[in-house]
């Protein structure tokens, strides 16, 4: 056995395909999703038509263009240069008073803001007129507070909970963590099983007197390790790199994720006991796993979202009860309690797919 | 258990896959110490027969005892005894020479020192010292073949199944590598050995010949020359097997 593990440690780190794969991975991910595909909104450049220009208005300019989101790029004078300004480019946002702001408010306890977005970046729009409402709001709020009245009218209060200043770390770690363990677990035990079955030497394994249950776990053995300490690498980064935080319990954390890394290897040996070749497993782990996990699991595109039978295809991704968990966790810090249906979901899809390889490997003994 | 010096004995062997039979009421046995040859064209059933023998697959009916030990009831006692040797060769290609030895060594339950010591002794008599430390896959095709025989070998397997293992290899290894076969059969192993050269054939002290999942012919390759009243075992096998 421990001969065994040995010489699957000797593969992973003569190969260095592998060794990138395992280690280069996770690091370029977690960078290149905090980085460079940032969905935060950072100097949106804005234009500002106020058509009152009191004290109130140039209150509420001022607290926008004190937040880090938006630099006024434009002073605007009357409603018709607006779509020149959107035409003339890079303006994501113009903001308009109505006219006698202040004396509305002051009158009917009402007054408008007219938000206009350049939508050809819908993310973008959305998220910058999210930005501004609740700049807006706060400060509404606030003045009311000041002035100590009753609000005359119930203000609409868009929250954003648990990430608060929606930061993307926050929705793309746990997706990353996922993604990964997926991969490494899945698609590096296929392939090395399928590797075997390739070079013949499956069949020297088979006729030797290690039982196939020994077979597979000195296989998995060093896939559960590694994985393990990418989980550590990427949760380390994480924390460090871009402050996210575990809100929840580590250790429960830790557990999920060995758990969902078991699932992961058994769906990587079931992959091996249909595939002949390693491209064959490799194209089945990328195709079959990889793409439905990013875009189905809810990472990145909200399932809400998706037309009904996409959203029933996402319910059978073991990936994204995985992502619920984490967030759980990690953001919301709360127990078990709260998610021990997606823990048992991911507990039979592990059952399921350990069944499924048994089956399949006795099948091609027979 | 055993039966007189006999160390395979197979008695109405029948392995069927759906409709298609494969082996068809197989009946031989072999000695102990024996270098049997297991002859056939491809597709007749010969591997399908060594995975059974081999405890790798389980017949439809019938009996093989393999070293003491009835394949159906105990194939992992069977696997203890038997070393095997693929037509692809078994080992390791990213692993140096000493590193394939002591893997096998361990996946056969032997000592670290047992298996130092075995691997100085095969290195040593294959002439190999100086390469124990070598990635395999800058080891020539013939070499390796060799040492994956010594790794067959390595755990003192009463029996060893040896499939093709000569495929692809130059007529001096070939020479060579069957050298190991009689070193180790004098040693008190029994050799059980696929293979397509006819020359070969006649290295073997008896060979059965099958053709469609059945033994046609069985005995020493001077009985069957006689048998079927051809010179060589070419002219046998081109018979039988067409």
């Amino acid at each position: 056995m421990y001969a065994f593990i040995k010489k699957e440690f000797f593969h992973i780190f003569r190969d260095y395909r592998s060794m990138l794969i395992l280690f280069g991975m996770p690091v370029a991910q977690v960078l290149l999703f905090g980085f460079a595909i940032t969905t935060d909104i950072n100097d949106a450049k804005i234009a500002i038509l106020d058509h009152s220009k009191d004290p109130v208005t140039r209150d509420i300019t001022q607290k926008i263009l004190s937040s880090k989101y938006f630099i006024l790029e434009q002073n605007l004078q009357s409603n018709n240069q607006i779509e020149a300004a959107f035409k003339a480019g890079n303006i994501k946002e113009v903001i308009v008073f109505e006219q006698n702001f202040a004396e509305k408010l002051q009158r009917e306890g009402k007054a408008d803001i007219q938000l206009i977005l350049d939508a050809t970046e819908p993310n973008t729009a959305s998220m910058l007129s999210a930005y501004s409402s609740g700049i807006i709001n706060t400060y509404s709020l606030q003045q009311m507070k000041a002035a100590n009245k009753v609000p005359l009218s119930i203000v609409t209060e868009s929250k954003m909970l648990y990430n608060p200043e929606l930061k993307s770390v926050y929705m793309f770690v746990p997706g990353v963590i996922t993604i990964l363990l997926m991969l490494v677990s899945t698609m590096m035990t296929s392939i090395s099983i399928t590797r075997e079955k390739e070079m013949g030497t499956m069949e020297a394994l088979l006729v030797s007197p290690l039982k196939p249950l020994q077979i597979i776990i000195g296989k998995v053995t060093p896939y559960v390790l590694l994985s393990f300490i990418n989980l550590i690498v990427i949760l380390t980064m994480a924390s460090f790199i871009f402050g996210m935080p575990v809100r929840g319990s580590l250790g429960l954390l830790l557990v999920e994720s060995v758990l969902f890394i078991v699932m992961s290897l058994a769906l990587g040996i079931l992959i091996s006991t249909i595939s002949k070749t390693q491209q064959q497993a490799m194209l089945l782990s990328m195709f079959a796993l990889m793409l439905p996990t990013i875009l189905l699991s809810g990472f990145i595109f909200p399932v809400e979202n998706m037309p009904v039978a996409l959203q029933w295809t996402s319910h059978v991704m073991p990936s994204k009860w995985f992502i619920i968990i984490i967030k759980n966790i990690m953001l919301k810090g709360v127990g078990i309690a709260y998610f021990w249906k997606e823990t048992l979901i991911i507990l039979l899809n592990t059952l399921f797919f350990i069944g499924m390889s048994v089956k399949k490997f006795k099948v091609r003994l027979e | 258990m055993k039966q007189g010096g006999q160390i395979i004995t197979v008695t109405d062997l029948v392995k069927k896959f759906g409709q298609f039979t494969a082996n068809d009421k197989l009946n031989f046995s072999v000695k102990k110490g024996e270098i049997f040859g297991f002859l056939g064209a491809n597709g007749a059933g010969k591997t399908t027969a060594i995975k059974i023998l081999s405890g790798l697959s389980k017949p439809s009916s019938g009996t093989a005892i393999v070293a003491g030990f009835d394949v159906k009831k105990y194939p992992d006692k069977v696997k203890k005894n038997i070393g095997y040797m693929s037509q692809r060769f078994s080992l390791y290609d990213d692993m140096t020479v000493k590193e394939n030895f002591r893997f096998y060594g361990g996946i056969y339950g032997m000592k670290r020192k047992e298996i130092k010591e075995k691997t100085a002794l095969f290195l040593k008599k294959l002439d190999m010292e100086d390469y124990r430390n070598m990635l395999l896959k800058k080891i020539p095709l013939g070499w390796k073949q060799k040492l994956a025989f010594s790794v067959a070998i390595l755990h003192n397997p009463k029996i060893v199944f040896l499939d093709e293992p000569t495929g692809g290899v130059d007529p001096i290894t070939r020479r060579q590598f069957w050298e190991l076969i009689y070193e180790s059969a004098s040693g008190g192993t029994t050799v059980f050995v696929t293979t397509h050269y006819m020359d070969e054939a006649e290295y073997c002290e008896r060979v059965s010949i099958m053709s469609e999942g059945r033994i046609e012919a069985i005995g020493t390759p001077a009985q069957l020359k006689e048998k079927y009243q051809v010179k060589t075992m070419d002219e046998v096998f081109i018979k039988i097997a067409r």
